[in-house]
């Protein structure tokens, strides 16, 4: 019904493009200067039927669904139920409505999903009456404006410059929509938790929330030493640093190579090659961890005489490494290549070797890039979260040694969120308050890293 | 003195070669991690393309499949497949005790009875006949048959008996074990059987997904890459706008996940565990790649095509929507497809939205819940059974085939209509 609705007004707008822009030509055939291209009369007209049925659309679809269940649940309102039960009430009126109840039918709900219907109907069919009149109204109005030849061409532009400036807040709406989504869990979190028992404590057991009676009430005292997030923090910081480990040296490297040394064909084939490893999804490096590296270092320590956790850090991080490459080379590559020539001429000029320019003037000038990207590939690793559900373990672990299995914050998100949630819950809040510290300490590399690079290209710029 | 000289010089130049090398050896890692990982993924893979069939003679009895005369097409439908299907694997071997006729039954996929059904069905003159008919082998054998399952273990630690092995060698010795393309591994949808499971219901997710993902994220951000390029005035609001689409673009996918979770699914009631979700959530994931790629085009477009059309008297919308944006299309849309290839591969997100449940029909809608492609991967890695790690690799190499056509469309798109300005 909607999609019929929806077409039609397409059409309609369609229609009245088509009319706005005979009339521009009536309008020019009696010799009148127009004051603007016909076409922009018959935007403006199209305009002028799009907006009230964008509007009432979506008037419709916030308040039609509350009005509706109001309406229902006021058949109830006297008999002294909770509101949890009105909404399972509703829930199942809606349920039954569609011929999906599967439960046992009163008729109490059989007549509430009756009325359901019927007021769903009323409501559809007063939504094309009064989309349809608008539209009209606003229709004819508009035609009455094109007709007297006033102005079109600034109204459609002023319109799609609103429409440009509101696309480029989804980037602010999404930022909003991320912190609105955690931070409400999050604060309600912190109310059974105490923030200093997540921040210091060094027990990470979600598990044990699980075993919960979902009807009894939150006993503050069941969770104490549950939710010490000390392992997590620890985990993702040390397998982040066995990541880095790998890519500093060689991501560096292979970036200085390449602006310095290369020859433009070496460069031509070596970089985008490298660039394919970025490229990779992450599932395929963890899927690569899990079943390569991870049983050959295993197999490898034993050999030497190690005991090798077939999910060690080492593997995670590793491979995690080999993933991060890219990012440091091809930005510190960028960097190099940025310092200007007359820095090398002047050390040339001195004597110095190439690797003595390299080391002793371009790598000083270039450290603050540098810098950069490695913060930007650090924030990436703690970020990274596939690699690490699949190779390392899943149970938090307080250890430095790389040879064990230890767990990070986006491993233990997943490990709480796969599956069905329930909202409310300690444990599906503890993921959100994960979810929360991932971002800021993200957020916070990311801020230093994007200013650190950007001071360094104006430096040069 | 000269001669303490030209040490240090040796010694210098010798500290530059090694310089040199090192920088070259890390290239060469790099290099070779990549050739390790796509040798590894791809001889590891390229089996599961490759599926084995029993041949086994199949007498149509029609007093076992409980079917009268002459029996219409509905009676085919209902009859009774099991007994003789059970029957001719029995007939393998006529020695064979209850305990080996039981061995002998999983020898082949539990769809084993549904393709005898469709044998007759075909061909419904076959009653009271016998013919060999093709039947889908179990992954065990499956797995033997292609060398990548240990026969030299102690029979208590394989899956696969002596007696099933010795009478599969039987088969093969006479000819009745034949291995053709596995069609049915992009056909069928996921199935807890390894030898039935198919990548078509996470492809169909993918496809779905990201169909999604682009009709938002790309009105959107080339809208909004207008915007910030050609018309914001420079103030603090923009600048923050900016910084903003920066910090997005680094945002751990996961967050999004969580977003995902926080907002479509416990605020917006969107139904769980479908491409709509997951599209949505991608889309907010691309939206900043697709803004930095064609705010990046808008800037490369030379001033001259702007001040030629502003001087001939076009407004400054007119401009940018007939001249600016047009000669921009090449990079913007590239930028596009490499953004879409990112959130092809992407799991984590899709994770958090429900996007793992087991789902064995392939979806025909986004409304519909289905995997994708690397969501299916991780779920088949993380099953036990050997016949799936085939599975798991050929799916990657689909992946990666997409994927790699999809940067290689980029490329074309960017080297052969972007106009070079110089």
């Amino acid at each position: 019904m909607n999609l019929i609705l929806f077409t039609f007004i397409v059409l309609l707008g369609f229609t009245s493009y088509y009319f706005g822009r005979k009339k521009a030509y009536t309008i020019q055939s009696t010799k009148k200067r127009l004051t603007a291209l016909p076409q922009f009369y018959g935007y403006y007209l199209a305009i002028w039927c799009a907006i009230p049925a964008f509007i009432i659309f979506s008037l419709w679809a916030i308040f039609e669904p509350t009005i509706v269940k109001l309406l229902i649940l006021s058949d109830y309102s006297n008999q002294g139920y909770l509101d949890d039960e009105l909404n399972l009430i509703y829930e199942k009126t809606k349920a039954l409505s569609r011929g999906q109840f599967t439960g046992e039918i009163t008729p109490f709900i059989e007549a509430s999903a009756e009325k359901y219907l019927s007021l769903r109907s009323i409501a559809q069919s007063s939504k094309v009456v009064i989309v349809l009149s608008a539209i009209i109204s606003s229709v004819a109005y508009a035609y009455k404006r094109i007709s007297s030849n006033s102005r079109t061409r600034e109204p459609v532009e002023k319109f799609l410059n609103a429409v440009l400036f509101t696309a480029s807040l989804a980037a602010i709406l999404t930022t909003v929509g991320i912190v609105f989504s955690l931070i409400f869990q999050t604060i309600d979190f912190f109310k059974v938790i105490p923030l200093f028992d997540f921040v210091f404590g060094t027990h990470w057991y979600p598990a044990k929330a699980f075993v919960r009676d979902s009807s009894e009430a939150l006993d503050p005292t069941m969770y104490s030493d549950t939710f010490g997030a000390v392992p997590i923090f620890a985990g993702t910081f040390f397998i982040a640093f066995i990541a880095m480990c790998v890519a500093i040296p060689i991501g560096l490297m292979s970036g200085i190579y390449l602006a310095e040394y290369a020859s433009t064909k070496v460069r031509q084939y070596a970089k985008p090659l490298i660039e394919i490893l970025a490229g990779i999804p992450t599932v395929v490096y963890g899927f690569f961890a899990a079943l390569t590296v991870g049983p050959f270092l295993k197999e490898l320590g034993t050999s030497m005489g190690l005991e090798v956790s077939a999910e060690s850090a080492l593997a995670a991080g590793g491979v995690m490494g080999i993933m991060i490459i890219p990012f440091i080379s091809s930005l510190s590559d960028d960097v190099i290549t940025s310092v200007p020539q007359s820095l090398r001429d002047g050390s040339y000029a001195m004597g110095a070797t190439k690797s003595e320019t390299i080391k002793r003037v371009i790598f000083p000038a270039a450290l603050p890039g540098i810098v950069g990207s490695i913060l930007l590939g650090v924030s990436r690793a703690i970020g990274e979260t596939m690699i690490v559900v699949m190779a390392s373990g899943l149970a938090a672990n307080l250890t430095l040694n790389p040879l064990e299995s230890t767990s990070t914050i986006t491993a233990q998100i997943v490990v709480i969120l796969i599956g069905d949630q329930a909202f409310g819950d300690p444990k599906t809040q503890a993921a959100f308050a994960l979810g929360m510290s991932l971002f800021l300490v993200t957020l916070c590399l990311n801020i230093v890293a994007l200013r650190v690079v950007k001071k360094y290209r104006e430096k040069y710029e | 003195m000269n001669k303490n000289k030209e040490q240090l010089l040796n010694k210098r130049y010798k500290a530059e070669q090694r310089f040199r090398l090192y920088g070259l050896s890390a290239i060469f890692m790099a290099l070779l991690f990549l050739t390790i990982f796509i040798f590894k993924i791809f001889s590891t893979g390229y089996s599961a393309f490759q599926k084995t069939w029993l041949i086994v003679p199949v007498t149509f009895d029609a007093e076992l499949m409980m079917l009268d005369q002459n029996p219409s097409k509905e009676d085919l439908q209902d009859a009774d497949y099991y007994d003789i299907a059970l029957k001719s694997m029995a007939d393998l071997d006529p020695n064979a005790n209850e305990d080996q006729e039981n061995e002998l039954k999983r020898m082949v996929s539990y769809f084993f009875e549904k393709e005898i059904k469709n044998e007759l069905l075909n061909d419904p003159n076959l009653i009271g006949k016998t013919k060999e008919v093709y039947l889908t082998a179990s992954d065990d054998l499956d797995q033997v048959f292609k060398g990548n399952y240990p026969r030299d273990l102690p029979e208590d630690q394989r899956r696969v008996s002596d007696y099933q092995l010795k009478i599969f060698d039987q088969l093969v010795a006479n000819g009745k074990v034949e291995s053709k393309f596995n069609i049915s591994f992009f056909t069928n949808a996921d199935s807890r059987e390894a030898e039935l499971a198919g990548i078509a219901s996470s492809f169909m997710g993918s496809i779905f997904s990201i169909l999604v993902c682009l009709m938002i994220a790309f009105p959107v951000a080339v809208l909004a890459a207008i915007y910030l390029e050609e018309f914001a005035p420079k103030n603090r609001f923009t600048d923050f706008i900016e910084v903003n689409i920066n910090n997005l673009a680094a945002v751990p996918s996961i967050v999004f996940g969580l977003l995902g979770l926080g907002v479509l699914l416990a605020i917006f009631q969107l139904p769980r565990s479908t491409p709509l979700v997951g599209g949505i959530t991608l889309s907010l994931m691309t939206l900043p790649t697709i803004i930095i790629a064609a705010r990046a085009s808008l800037k490369a477009v030379p001033p001259s095509i702007r001040e030629a059309a502003l001087a001939m008297g076009a407004s400054r919308m007119q401009t940018t929507m007939h001249h600016t944006v047009p000669l921009s299309m090449p990079g913007t849309l590239s930028g596009t497809i490499i953004g879409l290839a990112q959130a092809l591969g992407e799991t984590a997100p899709l994770i958090l939205i429900g996007m793992v449940a087991f789902v064995n029909t392939i979806p025909g809608s986004p409304m519909d819940p289905a995997a994708s492609l690397p969501v299916q991967i991780y779920i088949w890695a993380e099953s036990a059974e050997r016949g799936f790690v085939e599975k798991v690799s050929a799916c990657i190499m689909v992946l990666l085939g997409f994927l790699i056509m999809m940067n290689l469309f980029a490329q074309i798109i960017r080297h052969k209509f972007e106009k070079k300005w110089s």
